[in-house]
């Protein structure tokens, strides 16, 4: 399975579905990372965790452990 | 709180006609970074009560309309959280939410950023559907205009279903208009109608809700409570006492839906959400296409980059700690403690360099005599403690250096030895053992005299009991210069808090520092207290206010203390130069002993009831970078600084007062007397020391003196060194001193922090159980310290190093205890005090 954690740097990609269940994944939901939305993965902090990523139009970032409910195509 | 509407009864003379006058309450809602405090500054101008939602530490504030806060025409400006959904799972939300369910304000105020639009909607999709009536103010339109963006507010308007306007909070643009319109929708009372609708088979099951449980409710209140119950919250649950019947006839109609839409309820009405208005937008808004980066894409190429990230946020915090703590904090302490409640000081300066001068030129002349240097030079020979200071501050020149160190070194120089390096003698001093014929300040410049100095001299030309006397000026002024004199360094924190905060850097530093700080529970927010702390405890305790999840602020509350602070240092340099020789690695250890703290008890905790209840997703928003405004910098800094003054400081007050009491009171020869000189040993609280010493005796340091100066270091911690001079360790071992040190670091705070402990945490429970465990760690590290090291070094306490072994086993247990992060909320929330 394709996750947002193994996604490149600078790559733009499409959110396919989203695992988990609860409050991060209510939270990540909230934030606009919902079914079929653009991605784009900014940079990953410096001691490599978090990552940022462009989602509607804005900045955001989430840790790689989050990152890894994201499915992408 | 009042309710939503105050009635007040205008009886007219006759007391036969009444007429009702309505004061209106609105709320303020917007997600984070959207403008709020902005806007809820220009809304409401310096109406405002600042204060905290019952039972949590989420701040609130209310605040009157500017130009309607006459007796007749009262509207009431409530200001929400920063809040991105009414989910029930962070306290912001739900605080939010219990407010509009239960107190019903006449209509919300709805600012969303125009600049970001998409995920801005998203909040007002839900706010819509309360039936409260919404008007949508869409803040930064000034920068969106700028970047050659179009907004149709009119039809935005028409898709929504509420007014929209236009604003801009920063320029105070359509402000006045924003509140007019507010106000007419306020009264009109109509209920908001939520125009968006969902999927067919969400809507038949939300029908479904509706007919099955809520048809009695108020049909404003059915369309929201009947999505919440089909997202199975748990809150909305709760709050409806539906009995297990009708919730599993409505779990039937959730179920068909999410079979059919194969997700879970709560992601289906969320995606939802978003593709509705992902629909509207595209008719309302024309973003102007632009390949080049923003402003802010440029500053965090550099600011967040993989290389100079850590390098720029090193300097950023050198640049906050040195101005903030060493320099222009320091000099605000002084001034204000040896200044203002001290001596007094020269206004502007004028004159501090003349009588510098002419105290140098005295010492010269009558201190800092031949003799001395060379007594001086042979007691650092025979590495006699202080022997160092006195003979630097000599070489300086320095007068008042010498004097400080003269009062804590003399006695150990003229007992050592046989007296040979003993220079007292030497010393032009008087039988009150102080210098004679120094230069007075306030003959030179425009001298200022301090506060205590003003009240003694009317206190005793009123001829006061000696009692009283000691009682309002070590007693009260004391205090009162004991709470005052924290905040000029507060201050220039508070504002350079309020910049990093503002301009956008705040989340940067959460951002990089956020992979070292989550494993001990804290947010990477967390630094910047434990840095200030490391200069004073109590603005670093203040500083916790940054750090947006509760869980994480009362985590860095707790252990922010840990680290040594600066009053801490001169217990480390006593115990240092009286047991170890001045060993380098005394200081250092203090400072691991201290983080070891923070990290052993961060994942302790963490794993503990009162912690894990509190989900903490890290999904954090990076906003764009902006220039705030000197008003509402200074606005933040003076709201913190006067909640310090306010919470912290009554409780700063009365313990200053009843340890001056208790040290001034005592029974000399067993009858209870006052007496400003007071002996410890006859002093109440040299009873209490008495009584508690036993405590400490499985810690090595079973002695009355050490108890008084425990109980000391309550009200500052360098009184630790007043009480325990350096000639008092003789006869204790090292390893009794290093647990000593160790206790006095760790254990509960001065009087001064544990009050911006209270302020910061604000429930007594919360602050009780912060202090309790301080001393609880503190006991147990000391002990296993005391304990384990008496063992390795020859002669063990069997029951004491059984106690000290199954503490230790106890603490790696919780160390390696795995640990499950919560899903749900569970914080109990009230919205009426």
């Amino acid at each position: 399975m394709q996750t947002l954690k193994n996604a490149e740097i600078g790559q733009t990609v499409k959110v396919k579905r989203l695992h988990g269940e609860g409050a991060v994944k209510r939270r990540i939901m909230d934030m606009g990372i919902t079914k079929g939305v653009d991605i784009h993965i900014r940079k990953v902090a410096p001691l490599g965790d978090p990552i940022e990523v462009t989602v509607r139009g804005y900045e955001l970032s989430l840790r790689k452990a989050d990152a890894e409910m994201i499915e992408i195509e | 709180m009042p309710n939503v509407n105050i009635q007040r009864e205008n009886q007219t003379h006759a007391g036969k006609e009444r007429s009702l006058i309505m004061s209106i309450k609105i709320a303020l809602a917007g997600n984070p970074n959207s403008g709020k405090t902005t806007l809820f500054n220009a809304l409401t101008g310096s109406n405002q009560f600042v204060g905290n939602w019952p039972g949590v530490t989420v701040e609130k504030k209310e605040g009157k309309i500017k130009g309607h806060s006459s007796k007749d025409d009262e509207v009431i400006l409530v200001d929400l959280p920063g809040i991105y959904s009414l989910s029930p799972y962070t306290l912001e939300e739900v605080v939010s939410r219990n407010f509009l369910l239960d107190e019903k304000p006449n209509a919300i105020i709805n600012i969303i950023d125009g600049s970001n639009l998409e995920r801005n909607l998203y909040l007002t999709t839900q706010l819509v559907e309360l039936g409260i009536p919404v008007i949508a103010a869409v803040n930064m339109m000034d920068i969106v205009r700028k970047n050659g963006d179009k907004l149709d507010t009119q039809k935005l308007s028409k898709e929504l279903g509420c007014e929209v306007t236009e604003i801009s909070a920063l320029k105070s643009e359509g402000v006045n208009e924003l509140i007019e319109k507010a106000i007419s929708v306020a009264k009109s009372g109509k209920r908001m109608v939520a125009q968006h609708s969902f999927d067919g088979s969400v809507e038949h099951a939300l029908a479904h809700i509706e007919e099955a449980v809520l048809h009695d409710m108020p049909e404003s209140e059915q369309r929201f409570l009947a999505i919440k119950l089909f997202e199975r919250d748990d809150k909305v649950i709760e709050r409806l006492n539906l009995d297990s019947k009708i919730i599993s006839h409505i779990e039937t109609d959730i179920k068909n839906c999410e079979d059919e839409l194969d997700d879970d309820s709560e992601s289906i009405i969320t995606s939802e959400r978003y593709t509705y208005i992902a629909s509207i937008i595209g008719s309302c808004y024309t973003k102007k296409s632009r390949g080049k980066l923003t402003v802010t894409d440029k500053i965090d190429k550099v600011v967040t980059n993989r290389w100079l990230a850590l390098p720029i946020f090193a300097i950023v915090m050198i640049i906050v700690y040195y101005v903030s703590v060493s320099t222009v904090g320091t000099w605000a302490t002084d001034w204000a403690n040896d200044g203002v409640f001290g001596d007094g000081w020269h206004l502007f300066g004028i004159g501090s360099s003349e009588y510098d001068d002419a105290a140098s030129e005295y010492a010269q002349k009558e201190i800092f005599l031949p003799e001395v240097k060379t007594a001086l030079e042979g007691a650092s020979k025979a590495g006699i403690t202080g022997a160092d200071e006195l003979l630097t501050a000599v070489e300086d020149k320095d007068f008042s250096a010498f004097e400080e160190a003269y009062g804590s070194y003399g006695e150990e120089l003229a007992v050592k030895e046989n007296g040979k390096f003993d220079i007292t003698p030497m010393l032009p001093l008087n039988e009150d053992g102080e210098f004679e014929n120094t230069p007075d300040p306030a003959e030179y410049g425009v001298w200022v005299p301090g506060i205590p100095v003003l009240v003694e001299n009317g206190l005793v030309a009123v001829n006061c009991a000696d009692w009283l006397q000691g009682l309002i000026l070590d007693g009260i002024v004391g205090g009162v210069g004991a709470v005052l004199g924290f905040v000029p360094q507060m201050l220039v924190l508070f504002i350079f808090l309020a910049f990093l905060e503002s301009c956008g850097y705040m989340a940067r530093i959460a951002f990089i520092m956020d992979r070292i700080f989550r494993k001990f529970g804290l947010s990477g927010k967390s630094f910047i207290p434990m840095l200030i702390g490391s200069g004073c405890g109590v603005p670093g305790v203040m500083a916790s206010r940054t750090i947006e999840n509760e869980r994480d602020r009362r985590m860095t509350i707790m252990t922010t203390t840990f680290i040594p602070c600066g009053a801490k240092l001169p217990i480390i340099a006593l115990i240092s130069a009286a047991l170890f020789n001045g060993t380098w690695w005394v200081a250092p250890s203090a400072y691991f002993l201290g983080i070891a703290s923070i990290i052993v008890s961060g994942i302790m905790l963490k794993k503990t009831k009162m912690f894990a209840g509190d989900p903490a997703p890290f999904v954090m928003e990076l906003p764009a970078y902006h220039l705030p405004t000197v008003g509402n910098i200074l606005r933040s800094m003076w709201e913190r600084a006067s909640s310090f003054i306010k919470k912290a400081g009554t409780i700063i007050l009365l313990s200053s007062i009843i340890i001056w009491a208790g040290s001034c009171f005592g029974f000399v020869d067993g009858i209870f007397t006052f007496s400003a000189d007071m002996e410890l040993e006859n002093s109440i609280l040299g009873i209490v020391g008495n009584a508690i010493c036993r405590i400490f005796s499985p810690l090595g340091f079973g002695n009355i003196k050490a108890a008084i100066a425990t109980i000391m270091g309550l009200v500052a911690k360098e009184e630790v060194v007043g009480v325990f001079g350096v000639l008092d360790f003789e006869g204790m071992t090292r390893l009794a001193g290093y647990a000593f040190l160790a206790f006095n670091l760790l254990c509960a705070p001065c009087f001064a922090a544990m009050g911006a402990i209270r302020r910061e945490m604000n429930s007594p429970k919360w602050t009780a159980f912060a202090i309790a465990y301080q001393c609880v760690f503190a006991y147990a590290i000391s002990l296993i310290i005391y304990q384990v090291g008496s063992a390795i070094m020859g002669s063990p306490n069997i029951i004491g190093l059984i106690a000290a072994i199954l503490i230790a086993v106890f603490i790696v247990y919780m160390l390696v205890k795995p640990y499950k992060t919560a899903d749900k909320l569970t914080i109990k929330t009230k919205a009426k005090a």
